[in-house]
């Protein structure tokens, strides 16, 4: 965290841990005012007005203030989820229900199979090289003195930053097959040019490497902020007792942020997993269709076929993985906040 | 025969010490060149989207320079055509309209909730907030399909009104869930000092709770900003006439389509659009990289 | 300014009992200590008087006016927090007229107030400052102005203290004390700091698992606890409990704590100690009573020998360690006692002093 954000928790220094025991406001909090029952439980009913009111109402407005979010939650992502279903089980001209009719069609197809191929490949592999290459910067970085650190973060940070469609226009262009700016070096060099997104596998390839330089630096910025959190103490314990750098490093920086690496790459498997602007914008699920992964392909098909509940039905196969990836994500990020505090 | 004993460990100490010190320059020296090597990994579409965008069509076309600088003089014409021939300030300004308001209704939306949720409460409120860090592992690709049925519903296809109506899926939830840990992080004394003082709700949220979170507030602020202005599957799938196009698909698609790959603008086209988020990086950084990393840290 | 009473106030939290039917009357102008150690119900009970948690049966009343309905802004109480709880994105200025702009007071009037409590605290020249810029003895300056200005009929303290270090603790106890004798409003503080307690209050509550112990004067609780609780809450070091028999010796009775060792009981005590005769007890005794013979070599069977564990000099006093049938007992000597650990010492209880304690009951006798 930056000192701006650090700056408010220094001003009031902790409660001192042993003050809250059965006075612990939030106790008081969580009782009182969320279980709705037991304010009723009162002795006096007759004389429950103003501060039973008071929290009452606490609740009532605390409701009210969650409105606007539960009906965008409602209308915009519940309903469109269960509405995804039902789409997914209608014919094109959604006039008639076919039941499953098209995920057997699409399991059917081998286009479909090469995109659940080319799905995992593309995000197993990106994010391996993106957590892979955040480590290996975010070590970097912080071996560096302290005060030219924020400039090589500030730096590094940039893919990130950009828009992806606007950066993925700028690699087609560097990929571009008669102007490529990297074929212009490597037959300067001597080597043959590279067909970067007309052969299928070099597309491959490309579309992964631009998904590597796009997402590491998201992995660099979270392991940088892992290392900073892990106490300087350990280390010098850990000199002392003779340890050197690699030895630091297994026993005590990747214990501390097993975590934190966890939460990162299950995130990212599901942003990868889910991409759509490289691919759209560099090979359009092209050249014969063996870049597609599932959200060009539920593009190609839902928007420019206008089959939209097969595109959905191609969608909807992405969801078990994700949900998959969500649960454990919940669970490290519950874990994370017991260990922080 | 004192002395020379005294010079002994001396003499150790200090070759141990010269050692450790050349040891760490070398660590540094290393550490500077992967460092310059992954800077120029990072940093060459960028760079090279700059040359081009600065060359005339000339030597674009021509292959006959080193791509990678500019030879024959840098020129704004790219920039000039940009703004002249094409549609582009319109996209700059659907966008700019589009992102204005979803940053607010975002805002208001998630500190709204994430008071409720991250002090006072209510019956299924801690189900509400899980609920809310789940919505928002969900990735855009998903639900686009059944979200442009409901976007015609309501009449706002190619609109860049429905783009209003439905960014808020990709913000809301996460601004909610950081400014939950913000608020949170908030000792709880200071509402009840406040409510001693006699503030209500309002009063609380308004002058106690949104300045003392203010460098959350900012965060989220610009995540919502980012998120808005660099979405692109959303305008890609329910917008396509000139007029209601947002920068990234009117960039990528109009922009192409207008003349047979004008690289030299597309890539301007690219730059400006992308500057508005790199210009508020360059500035907030700290509050950038706050919000970047809350997610996992927070909550 | 008003008196504050609780009647038979109960706290529940589901099933756990917290605060158990305690009765509580401060008059008018009175400073009151609650102290007891954390989860004893104190701190819940001075959040129940401001109005931060509900009442689960029972009566609280201010000023005569039963408050158990009335949310805390309408109690006209003020409250000093321990992490002081000052506004971080406000000066103290702000800080102190926080509540009196929300009660909507002139500005001119605000400024007056703030700036004489300001005086009081010698605080005016900090008063453009936010608190990140204070000292934790400053932020407290400016969190007992924000109570002050208010001028409310209660301030209610909850361990105001506990955050600061040693040397500020003290200066900011007889600061606190001193503000209370210029403005004299009815105080109720909280602290688990009984040196804190017996310093501050004119009158102090000993809490314990929820109920109020003992109410009591500082001397009162020192001399004459009710309790074995209050009798080894107050005063430090603690008060020894040493296991002995209360014996007839001819007319008189005696304490006998070995075989080698009985302590004659004063013949005051006599009368109340006759039913307890011949019962196993517990003999409460100061490590003040235990001294350096301090008589002309008449020993009156006060006398005893023991050998040191462990000698601590602090100054102005040496403590010394000893144990007797497996009891650790402390005591206090002068420095000039020749004192020296593993050595036998002649040592002087002065039983008149004394406390015997029921074992099974934990009341003092």
């Amino acid at each position: 965290m930056p000192a701006s954000s650090a700056g408010i928790r220094d001003v009031e220094p902790p409660a001192r841990g042993d003050r809250y025991k059965v006075e612990d406001s939030r106790m008081a909090d969580t009782v009182q005012s969320w279980v709705p029952g037991l304010q009723q439980a009162g002795v006096r009913p007759s004389a429950r007005s103003g501060l039973s009111k008071f929290l009452r109402q606490r609740s009532t407005i605390a409701f009210l203030f969650c409105l606007p979010l539960i009906a965008i939650i409602t209308c915009l992502v519940i309903y469109p989820a269960f509405y995804s279903i039902y789409l997914s089980m209608l014919n094109k001209a959604q006039t008639r229900f076919i039941g499953l009719g098209n995920f057997s069609y699409l399991l059917s197809r081998d286009v479909f199979w090469m995109v659940v191929q080319q799905s995992a490949i593309f995000a197993l592999s990106a994010v391996f090289f993106k957590a892979l290459i955040g480590l290996i910067t975010a070590h970097l970085i912080n071996n560096l003195p302290a005060k030219g650190q924020r400039k090589w973060r500030g730096m590094l940070l940039v893919p990130w930053v950009i828009p992806l469609a606007l950066s993925s226009l700028g690699w087609w262009w560097l990929f571009d097959p008669t102007h490529s700016a990297f074929n212009w070096i490597l037959t300067g060099l001597g080597f043959d040019e590279v067909p970067w997104l007309s052969n299928p596998y070099w597309a491959r390839f490309s579309v992964i490497l631009v998904n590597v330089w796009y997402g590491a630096p998201f992995f660099l910025i979270m392991y940088l902020a892992a290392l900073k959190s892990v106490p300087e103490q350990l280390y010098e314990a850990a000199a002392i007792d003779g340890a050197n750098a690699w030895q630091k490093f297994i026993h005590i920086t990747l214990p501390m942020m097993r975590n934190i690496i966890a939460i990162t790459v299950l995130f990212s498997l599901i942003v990868t997993f889910a991409n759509f602007d490289i691919v759209q914008i560099m090979t359009a699920g092209g050249p014969r269709n063996m870049t597609h992964v599932f959200a060009t392909y539920a593009f190609l098909l839902g928007i420019r076929s206008g089959d939209l509940p097969l595109g959905a039905a191609t969608s909807l196969f992405m969801f078990p993985i994700l949900a998959i990836a969500a649960v454990f994500i919940l669970r490290g990020v519950r874990k994370r906040g017991r260990e922080i505090g | 025969m004192s002395s020379t004993t005294m010079a002994m460990p001396a003499a150790t100490g200090m070759r141990r010490h010269a050692s450790l010190r050349r040891d760490r320059r070398w660590a540094l020296i290393t550490s500077y060149v992967f460092l310059i090597i992954f800077a120029i990994f990072f940093l060459i579409p960028p760079y090279y989207m700059v040359v081009t965008a600065l060359k005339s069509d000339a030597e674009v076309a021509h292959m006959a320079t080193n791509p990678w600088i500019i030879a024959n003089g840098i020129t704004l014409d790219q920039f000039k055509i940009l703004f002249t021939q094409t549609d582009f300030l319109i996209f700059f300004k659907n966008t700019a309209i589009v992102t204005t308001c979803v940053v607010v209704i975002t805002m208001v939306v998630s500190v709204l909730a994430a008071f409720s949720l991250g002090r006072m409460r209510f019956w299924g409120s801690s189900i509400l907030a899980t609920g809310i860090f789940l919505t928002y592992l969900v990735p855009d690709t998903l639900l686009f399909l059944p979200l442009f049925q409901i976007v015609k519903a309501v009449g706002l296809l190619n609109s860049y009104w429905g783009m209003v109506l439905v960014y808020p899926t990709l913000t809301v939830p996460f601004c909610t869930w950081i400014m939950i840990g913000y608020f949170q992080s908030i000792p709880k004394e200071l509402d009840e000092a406040a409510l001693i003082d006699g503030a209500g709700h309002m009063q609380m949220l308004l002058k106690i709770f949104i300045p003392v979170a203010l460098p959350g507030i900012i965060a989220a602020t610009i995540f919502a900003f980012t998120v808005s202005w660099a979405a692109f599957v959303y305008p890609m799938a329910f917008l396509y006439s000139a007029d209601q196009q947002v920068l990234t698909v009117g960039t990528v698609t109009s922009l192409i389509r207008a003349d047979v790959y004008k690289w030299g603008m597309l890539m301007a086209g690219a730059l400006v659009a992308a500057a508005p988020p790199l210009v508020i990086y360059a500035f907030l950084m700290d509050y950038y990289i706050a919000g970047l990393t809350a997610g996992a840290t927070k909550g | 300014m008003a008196e504050v009473a609780l009647h038979q106030v109960v706290k529940k939290y589901g099933e756990v009992e917290a605060v158990r039917a305690i009765d509580l009357d401060i008059p008018d102008n009175e400073f009151v200590v609650l102290v007891g150690p954390s989860g004893c119900g104190k701190s819940t009970t001075l959040r129940m008087i401001a109005g931060l948690e509900e009442v689960t049966s029972g009566n609280i009343s201010i000023g005569g006016e039963v408050v158990n309905d009335l949310p805390p802004k309408d109690r006209d109480i003020a409250m000093v927090f321990q992490n002081y709880a000052l506004y971080p994105h406000m000066t103290a200025f702000e800080n102190m007229s926080f509540g009196l702009k929300l009660r909507k007071l002139p500005k001119a009037e605000i400024r007056q107030r703030v700036e004489q409590a300001a005086r009081i605290l010698d605080i005016t020249e900090l008063l453009d400052r936010r608190p990140k810029a204070l000292s934790g003895g400053q932020r407290q300056r400016v969190a007992m102005g924000r109570a002050i200005v208010r001028n409310p009929k209660v301030f209610l303290f909850d361990e105001p203290l506990s955050n600061l270090d040693a040397k500020l603790r003290v200066q900011m106890r007889t600061e606190i004390k001193r503000v209370h004798q210029k403005v004299k409003t009815t105080t109720v503080y909280v602290t688990h700091d009984q040196v804190e307690a017996m310093t501050l209050a004119d009158r102090v509550v000993v809490m314990n698992h929820g109920r109020i112990e003992q109410i009591g004067t500082p001397q009162e609780l020192y001399h004459h606890p009710r309790t074995r609780f209050v009798a080894g809450f107050i005063g430090s070091p603690a008060m020894n409990f040493i296991p002995c028999r209360l014996e007839q010796n001819g007319a008189g009775m005696r304490a006998r704590i070995s075989d080698a060792i009985a302590f004659p009981v004063p013949a005051a005590n006599e009368g109340r100690y006759r039913p307890v005769v011949g019962k196993d007890l517990v003999l409460g005794l100061r490590p003040e009573h235990i001294t350096e013979p301090r008589h002309n070599g008449r020993d009156d069977g006060r006398d005893f020998t023991a050998t040191l564990d462990v000698v601590e000099p602090m100054g102005m006093e040496t403590m010394v360690f000893f144990t007797i049938k497996g009891t650790e007992i402390c005591g206090r000597v002068e420095p000039s006692s020749a004192a020296d650990a593993g050595a036998p010492m002649r040592l002087y209880a002065n039983i008149d002093h004394m406390h015997l304690i029921d074992p099974a009951s934990g009341a003092v006798i």
